[in-house]
């Protein structure tokens, strides 16, 4: 007697656009039962959590500062998954893009004219795209494996930015601690609000609206979603393949890119041995989180950076380990994959044991 | 009916002690910011005992609150300003890296006092803190010296930066006062915390001949390679001896609680300023573990070192002190500034290796 995973002959529309939400109810629900085990009342526990960082100003601004990388990376990576290619590298294009970015604020800080806000934007998503392109270039010309290059460069890249904090990008003034210097206010993003919200949000919703309405509205949107599904019908329509390669690393990098030198010059003020508490790798989730689709990536984005904010909160509230986060986050992925999965598949209960290496069930 | 009487008798007395009490009773919110988790039995573990140490001195006159696992960038101001606006009176931010944002943070909230470890910056509600720990690291050199018989000891750095470098100049010096010749291994695993590069690192050095291992990361493991290979060590932040109870000669303490308790009760008193400490093994903020698996001759050279520092007349880093390249960093008799402290990013003579820049 065993278990085995049938296919569906069609999947329900509806239960499709449900699963992350039923995935979202069976976290709080199992976050619930965990919490009563270690001995706090769930509800207060799951309220400190999920609702109480929701309930003032500060709090919901912190949100949207945590959210807008997630969100801008994870928009830039769902076109270049759409189209069948594994950016797992935006870790490094946010790296790189952070550094670019910086490039005017440290090395030509006495440039504090109205041009240099949009070029440290540009020089950010050159960088990002710089670095994206490494893969692209790899795997359309060699045909490398571009979840392992794109992977490998993020460790390049972080090692790139210790290097020139440590080293020459080092404070003057900073008695060789390793920090640059601080940005000049010319060289700091603007900022929404009296908070710490700043401008790389409304960079995330433009991305999000510019994705949205490429992949719904034009041809370039269908030739990414065809040669993502259907490389050989894509073309026999006379679409690159290699085009595509390059159009999905270069808009992810682009994005990563932004992310990190807003990050740098609105949220931190400098440039840190550690800008990101991994960014582009949780950005990753957020992506597939929201279906790869934008509008999906926004409500996943505030999601996942709810999870950090609410962490944090109930440490600092009712005491909770900072281990639940990670626990927290954990769950809802295993959520969400099993009821994807269950979308799609069916369990089936075989009776009689059948001769192995059948191919049964397998579409 | 004798219910409801109980009842408003209580009340009653609740309020007789709630108007009895001046504000002063209201317990004072006391905020930690750590880098680590608190179980890393490291860094961010010493300043949790601390922090314990704290509720268990105050009782009910404080309450307490910490946000591990924080790490540097955007993350740390909020943190940091999180528990400012909480009601927290006191926050104590543990990490270098949480410098600027603190400062910020600081500026913002001018009611909250700031205390931060190990940084450089002050505002007038900004204090810093940070121990002389590369006094200990003087006497470890002497351990090291008078007991090893290879004349080499291997050194675990995790990042070239002024608090790495300056222990292992001190650790050289304390070193060459008993040998001169003495010779000392690098190898910088850039991180922190990383057991399996500590490791890695520790088992590079024994193969090369050191049998004293120095570490100044913070786990465990290179305590466990020395205990493994029969090699001597130095435990860091906490006393490790549990994982190398034949290998640990001593190790490094971090006391941060009677800095702790000094500084809320000056809060309490209202007393506190934005003072700059920097407390050595005089202060008791920098001890180290009971010394263990070596002979009677190498504890008395550590226990007449840390009796001078206890005394506070002794300076490791006085004249004559040469860079590695030979210039002179002290003439014969000067003794350092603590801004030479600060900012070291040099070996002193004796070192093999190069500093990486």
């Amino acid at each position: 007697m065993r278990l085995e995973l049938e296919k569906r002959s069609e999947h329900s529309a509806l239960m499709t656009i449900l699963s992350p939400v039923l995935a979202l109810v069976l976290t709080l629900i199992a976050g619930g039962i965990l919490f009563a085990a270690m001995g706090y009342n769930p509800g207060e526990a799951l309220y400190a959590f999920f609702l109480e960082p929701l309930t003032n100003q500060w709090s919901i601004e912190e949100l949207l500062v945590k959210a807008g990388p997630l969100i801008l990376i994870a928009v830039g990576l769902s076109v270049c998954f759409l189209s069948n290619n594994w950016n797992i590298g935006a870790e490094g294009q946010f790296t790189i893009g952070a550094l670019t970015g910086s490039i005017i604020p440290i090395l030509f800080h006495e440039y504090t004219g109205p041009m240099a806000m949009p070029l440290m934007v540009l020089m950010g998503a050159l960088g990002g795209m710089a670095w994206a392109s490494v893969p692209a270039f790899l795997k359309t010309r060699f045909g490398t494996n571009e979840i392992l290059t794109s992977l490998m460069l993020v460790y390049i890249a972080q090692y790139l930015l210790d290097y020139l904090v440590r080293g020459p990008w080092r404070d003057p003034d900073g008695f060789n601690f390793p920090e640059s210097r601080l940005f000049d206010d010319a060289h700091t993003l603007m900022t929404l609000g009296d908070g710490r919200l700043h401008l790389g949000i409304v960079f995330a919703l433009v991305a999000v609206l510019a994705v949205w309405f490429m992949l719904s509205q034009t041809l370039k949107g269908f030739e990414i979603k065809v040669m993502g599904e259907t490389p050989r019908a894509g073309r026999f329509a006379g679409f690159s393949h290699r085009g595509i390669v390059w159009f999905g690393f270069l808009i992810s990098g682009a994005c990563a890119g932004i992310a990190g030198m807003a990050e740098v010059s609105g949220s931190i003020g400098q440039l840190t041995p550690v800008i990101s508490p991994g960014y582009g790798f949780t950005a990753i989730i957020v992506a597939f989180l929201g279906r790869l689709n934008p509008i999906g990536i926004v409500f996943a984005g505030l999601l996942l950076a709810l999870s950090y904010i609410g962490g944090e909160s109930a440490q600092v509230s009712i005491g909770l380990t900072d281990k639940i986060t990670r626990v927290f986050q954990g769950m809802l992925l295993f959520f969400v994959l099993g009821c994807d999965t269950l979308i799609l598949y069916r369990i089936r209960l075989i009776k009689t044991a059948r001769k192995a290496g059948g191919a049964h069930g397998r579409a | 009916m004798r219910k409801l009487s109980k009842i408003l008798a209580t009340a009653a007395l609740a309020l007789g002690l709630g108007a009895g009490s001046s504000f002063a009773d209201e317990p004072l919110k006391v905020g930690f910011v750590y880098v680590g988790p608190v179980s890393d039995h490291g860094y961010s573990y010493q300043h949790d005992l601390a922090r314990k140490a704290v509720e268990k001195h105050f009782g009910d006159k404080v309450e307490t609150t910490f946000i591990e696992n924080v790490p540097g960038g955007a993350d740390a101001e909020r943190a940091v300003e999180r528990l400012a606006r909480s009601g927290h009176e006191l926050v104590f931010s543990t990490s270098f890296g949480f410098m600027n944002p603190t400062l910020k943070v600081a500026k913002r909230f001018p009611n909250v006092k700031f205390e931060h470890a190990t940084g450089f910056k002050r505002a007038k509600n900004m204090a810093t803190y940070n121990g002389r720990f590369y006094e200990a690291r003087y006497v470890m050199g002497q351990i090291a010296a008078t007991a090893s018989e290879t004349g080499t000891a291997g050194y675990i750095g995790a990042f070239p930066i002024p608090e790495v470098v300056r222990g292992m100049n001190a650790f050289m010096l304390g070193a060459q006062s008993v040998d001169p010749d003495f010779k000392v291994k690098v190898i910088w695993v850039n991180s922190w915390y990383d057991p399996g590069r500590e490791a890695d690192a520790a088992k590079a050095l024994v193969d090369q001949g050191v049998d004293v291992i120095l570490q100044h990361t913070d786990s465990p493991a290179p305590l466990q390679i020395a205990q493994e290979r029969g090699v001597l060590a130095f435990g860091q932040a906490s006393d490790n001896i549990e994982f190398a109870p034949t290998s640990q000669a001593s190790a490094l303490l971090n006391d941060w609680a009677p800095y702790y308790i000094d500084r809320i009760q000056a809060v309490m008193d209202g007393t506190w300023e934005a003072t700059d400490t920097w407390g050595g093994i005089d202060s008791g903020m920098v001890k180290l573990a009971p010394l263990r698996n070596v002979s009677d001759e190498v504890k008395a050279v550590a226990e007449e070192t840390i009796a001078k520092f206890e005394s506070g007349e002794f300076e490791p880093f006085t004249g004559p002190v040469y860079k590695q390249d030979g210039t002179v960093f002290l003439e014969d008799g000067v003794e350092v500034t603590d801004e030479q402290l600060l900012g070291m990013n040099f070996f002193v003579k004796g070192f093999d290796a190069s500093l990486p820049n």
